[in-house]
C-alpha cells in the first residue's frame, strides 16, 4: 500500500509540473526563491526517509543529521531560526522531481554530485557535505577479505535508482565478473533480503553500509570489504535558475565548513567578534558587508554557527557520537589530512 | 432548426472545452520546463543506459540502450502475467466448480480458499510469499533434489537446461500436429451436423500431438540433451548451482502470490457462469439421451462460458496491472526497470511516465480485444 502511496506521490509531483503557473522569471540580483520562504515563514527542504546520521527522524518528529543541519543552516541565515524548516521526506525515486517542480528548494539528501544529475535535469550542486564512496559488506564467515575474491555468479542485493546501480555495474564489468544484482524499492527490504541469505553481498555507500549494519539480525557477523569502487560526494542540491539562492546554500555550508577551520563553534561564535583576525571577524558578521550579496544582513553567518554549529560540530554530534563512522577520514579538514576545502569566505 | 442548436451547442461545447484543457496543459508544462531548463524529447532512448538487470528473456547487457532496457522490463512483465493468468484459470475454474460439490469437505474447504485469499491486500501476500519462501528455502548447499535433477533454494528454483539439436524440424513437426488437429476437428462437427456420427475427437488429438513430434525424434534427426545444474563454491560459506536455468525466487513469489489471489476471482465468475444456467436445460439434455459428460461438454459449458468470459476479462486485467507491485520484490519488471531505474538515471519523469502508462494501455486493450474476440466466437448466435 506505501507503494502506492509513494507512487501517488510522484505523480502529483510530477502534475505540480504541469500545472504550477509559469511566473517564475529570472531576478538578477533578487531571489524568487527567498523571497517566497521569507513570506512563507520557514524554507522546504527535501531530506531521506531515514538514514542514520545524514536525516533521521526520533519518535517525536524531530530531524537530526548532517543534511539536515545544512537546511536548518539556511533557515538561519534567511529567517533568523534555525528551527524554521519543513521536512519532506523522499524516496530516491521522487527526490529530483520534488526539487524541479518546486515542491522543496533545498534538496539535502544524501546525493551524489555527477555531471549527467548536474547538467541534464535542471538541478545545481551547490558543494559537498560528505565524500563517500561505495563499499561491499559479506558474512565474515564467508572468509571474503577483498572485492577481488568475489566469483562469477556473486548475487548482489541493493537500492534502486542510485549511483550505485551504475557503479556496480562498472565494477564488476571492468573485473570481467558476471554477477546477479537484486534491486529493491526500499533500504529496509534490501537488508531483510540480503539478512535472509538472498544475496551473497550488500553494497552501496560505505556510510549507507556501516548505518545499515545495525538494522540486521547478527550485526557483528557481517563485515564492510576495505575497497572503495566508487567516488560519491554527497552534497545539497537547488533548482538551476535562481543563483542568489543557490550562493546562499552554497555558503551557508562553506561557513559551516570554515568555521570549524578557524575553531569557531556554536559556543565561541560571540566572543570571536572582537577577534584579532579579520578573517574570523568576517564569519562572526562583525567585519565586511558579506550578507549585503545575497541580500541577507550581515550577522546571517553568526546565526548559522551559533545555532546549528560548525562542521566539526554536526559530524560528531550526528556521525561520530551514534558510533557509525567515529573516523572521520577523508571528511577531516585539509588542515588536518582530510580533503574539505571550501573557498575563503571574503 | 432550433432543436439541432440546442443538440450540438452543448457537444461542441464540451469538446473545445476538453481541447482547451489540454492544450492549456501541455503549454504550461512546456513553459515550466523551459524555466526549470528541463529538456523534453525522447533521445534519451537510444543512449546506453549502463546499469545491468538480474533476469531477462533476451540477451541484454548495460552497453544496451534504454529502448532495450524498455523491452526487458516489458517482456518481464509479460512473462509474469502470461503463466499467473494460465495458473489463476485453471486453480479458479478447479475451485469454482469445487464449490459446487455436493461433497461438504470439497465444498466449504473450497469456499474457505476464496475468503481467505480474496480478502487480504496483495502487497501484503506478495511480501508472505517472497519473505516466508526466503526463510524457509534451503542455501544451495543443504538443497535436496527435486525429482533427482532440480534444486529449489533461497537463490532461486534451479532445472536442468534443455540443448536441442535441429529444434526447427521439432517445431515444424508440433505446428503440423495442431494445424492437423484443426482440419480433423472441423471434419468431425461437419460429420455430426449431416451424418450424425462421432468420433472420438479428443483421443485422435492426444496422439497426433504425440506421434508427430515422437517422428521427428526418430526420423528428423532431433536430438534433445540436458544440462544439469551443478554446485559451484563461491566463498567458504555461500554457494551457487551453475548451469541449468534458474528461476529466481522474485518471479516465484509473484507469480504464486498473483495466481492465488486472481484465482479466488475467477473461481467465483465460474461459479456464477455455472449457476447462470437454469436446471432444466439440464434435464432436458439428459432426458434426450446425452451422457453427462456430453450435457456439460455441449449444453452447460456453451451457456456458462458466455456468462463467465466478461467478468473474467476484467481478472485478467486487473492480474496485468497488478504485477506492477513487482517492484516491492526486486523482479525487475516494466515498472522497476523502466519507471524505476531508467527514470532516475535519465530525469525524464514525464516522458518515462507516460510512456510506461500508454505500454499498460495498451497490453490491457489487447487482452480485452483478444477476449472480446473469444466472447463473440461463443455468445448467441441468433438466426
Amino acid at each position: 500500500m506505501f507503494k502506492i502511496i509513494k507512487q501517488l506521490t510522484s505523480v502529483v509531483a510530477m502534475f505540480a509540473v504541469l500545472f504550477a503557473f509559469s511566473t517564475e522569471t529570472m531576478a538578477a540580483k533578487k531571489s524568487k526563491t527567498l523571497e517566497n520562504t521569507k513570506k512563507r515563514g520557514f524554507v522546504r527542504c527535501g531530506v531521506s526517509q531515514g538514514l542514520p546520521g545524514f536525516s533521521n527522524a526520533d519518535e517525536s518528529g524531530n530531524w537530526t543529521g548532517i543534511d539536515v543541519d545544512v537546511c536548518r543552516a539556511v533557515a538561519a541565515a534567511t529567517l533568523g531560526d534555525a528551527t524554521k524548516v519543513k521536512f519532506t521526506p523522499l524516496s530516491a525515486k521522487e527526490r529530483f522531481t520534488a526539487l524541479t517542480s518546486g515542491e522543496i528548494d533545498i534538496l539535502s539528501r544524501n546525493t551524489t554530485w555527477t555531471l549527467s544529475r548536474d547538467a541534464d535535469i535542471g538541478l545545481t550542486f551547490v558543494g559537498v557535505n560528505f565524500y563517500d564512496g561505495q563499499g561491499f559488506m559479506v558474512r565474515k564467515g564467508s572468509g571474503i577479505a577483498s572485492t577481488s575474491e568475489f566469483k562469477n555468479g556473486t548475487s548482489v542485493c541493493t537500492n534502486l535508482g542510485t549511483t550505485t546501480e551504475l557503479n556496480m555495474r562498472d565494477f564488476f564489468d571492468s573485473k570481467g565478473i558476471s554477477y546477479e544484482p537484486v534491486v529493491f524499492e526500499k533500504a529496509d527490504e534490501v537488508v531483510a533480503a540480503y539478512d535472509a541469505g538472498r544475496c551473497d553481498t550488500y553494497t552501496t555507500d560505505k556510510s549507507g553500509l556501516a548505518a545499515q549494519r545495525t538494522k540486521l539480525s547478527a550485526p557483528d557477523d557481517h563485515v564492510v570489504l576495505p575497497e572503495t569502487i566508487s567516488k560519491e560526494p554527497l552534497g545539497p542540491v537547488v533548482r538551476q535558475g535562481d543563483s542568489v539562492w543557490e550562493d546562499i546554500v552554497r555558503w551557508s555550508l562553506n561557513t559551516m565548513i570554515e568555521a570549524e577551520e578557524y575553531g569557531v563553534d556554536s559556543s565561541n561564535a560571540d566572543m570571536m567578534k572582537t577577534s584579532n583576525n579579520p578573517a574570523i571577524k568576517r564569519l562572526v558578521g562583525a567585519e565586511g558587508e558579506l550578507g549585503a550579496a545575497f541580500g541577507l544582513d550581515n550577522e546571517w553567518n553568526l546565526r548559522i554557527i551559533k545555532q546549528v554549529g560548525n562542521y566539526g560540530e554536526s559530524y560528531k554530534r550526528n556521525i561520530a557520537d551514534t558510533g557509525i563512522l567515529p573516523d572521520r577520514g577523508p571528511n577531516e579538514l585539509w588542515t588536518k589530512g582530510g580533503i574539505l576545502y571550501v573557498p575563503p569566505a571574503r | 432548426m432550433n432543436n439541432i442548436i440546442k443538440k450540438f451547442i452543448p457537444q461542441i461545447l464540451a469538446i473545445l472545452f476538453v481541447v482547451l484543457i489540454f492544450g492549456f496543459l501541455t503549454l504550461n508544462a512546456q513553459t515550466n520546463m523551459d524555466n526549470r531548463g528541463i529538456d523534453f524529447g525522447f533521445d534519451f532512448l537510444s543512449q546506453e543506459s549502463s546499469f545491468d538487470v538480474q533476469f531477462s528473456l533476451i540477451e541484454y547487457s548495460g552497453s544496451d540502450s534504454y529502448a532495450r532496457a524498455f523491452l526487458v522490463g516489458l517482456l518481464n512483465t509479460l512473462l509474469v502475467s502470461f503463466i499467473s493468468i494460465i495458473i489463476c484459470t485453471i486453480l479458479g475454474v478447479i475451485i469454482g466448480v469445487a464449490r459446487l460439490s455436493s461433497n461438504y469437505l470439497i465444498k466449504n474447504s473450497a469456499a474457505w480458499y476464496v475468503e481467505f485469499f480474496r480478502n487480504i491486500p496483495l502487497l501484503l501476500q506478495i511480501f508472505f510469499w517472497y519473505y516466508a519462501a526466503l526463510r524457509a528455502l534451503p542455501m544451495p548447499e543443504k538443497a535436496n533434489a527435486w525429482f533427482g535433477v532440480t534444486y529449489m533454494t533461497v537463490k532461486g528454483y534451479y532445472i536442468p537446461a534443455m540443448i536441442w539439436e535441429n529444434l526447427n524440424i521439432f517445431l515444424y513437426c508440433g505446428l503440423a500436429a495442431i494445424i492437423s488437429i484443426i482440419v480433423l476437428r472441423n471434419y468431425a462437427s461437419k460429420l455430426r451436423d449431416t451424418q450424425g456420427k462421432q468420433i472420438p475427437v479428443f483421443l485422435y488429438s492426444v496422439a497426433l500431438l504425440i506421434v508427430l513430434p515422437l517422428l521427428s525424434f526418430l526420423f528428423g534427426g532431433v536430438s534433445l540433451g540436458f544440462e544439469l545444474p551443478e554446485l559451484k563454491k563461491l566463498s567458504k560459506i555461500s554457494y551457487i548451482y551453475e548451469g541449468g536455468i534458474s528461476l529466481p525466487p522474485e518471479l516465484i513469489a509473484l507469480v504464486l502470490a498473483l495466481s492465488l489471489y486472481t484465482s479466488t476471482f475467477v473461481a467465483e465468475c465460474v461459479r456464477a457462469g455455472i449457476e447462470g444456467v437454469s436446471k432444466g436445460q439440464k434435464e432436458a439434455a439428459a432426458s434426450v439421451g446425452l451422457t453427462p459428460n456430453q450435457v456439460l461438454k455441449l449444453v452447460i459449458m456453451p451457456q456458462a462460458l458466455r456468462i463467465i468470459i466478461p467478468p473474467t476479462t476484467n481478472q485478467y486485467l486487473n492480474l496485468t496491472k497488478n504485477s506492477s507491485l513487482a517492484a516491492a520484490i526486486a523482479y525487475p519488471d516494466l515498472v522497476l526497470v523502466f519507471a524505476g531505474t531508467a527514470l532516475m538515471q535519465t530525469g525524464k519523469a514525464i516522458e518515462i511516465v507516460s510512456i510506461t502508462m500508454l505500454t499498460y494501455l495498451t497490453i490491457s486493450l489487447t487482452i480485452a480485444a483478444i477476449m472480446n474476440w473469444y466472447n463473440k466466437k461463443i455468445e448467441i448466435k441468433e438466426k
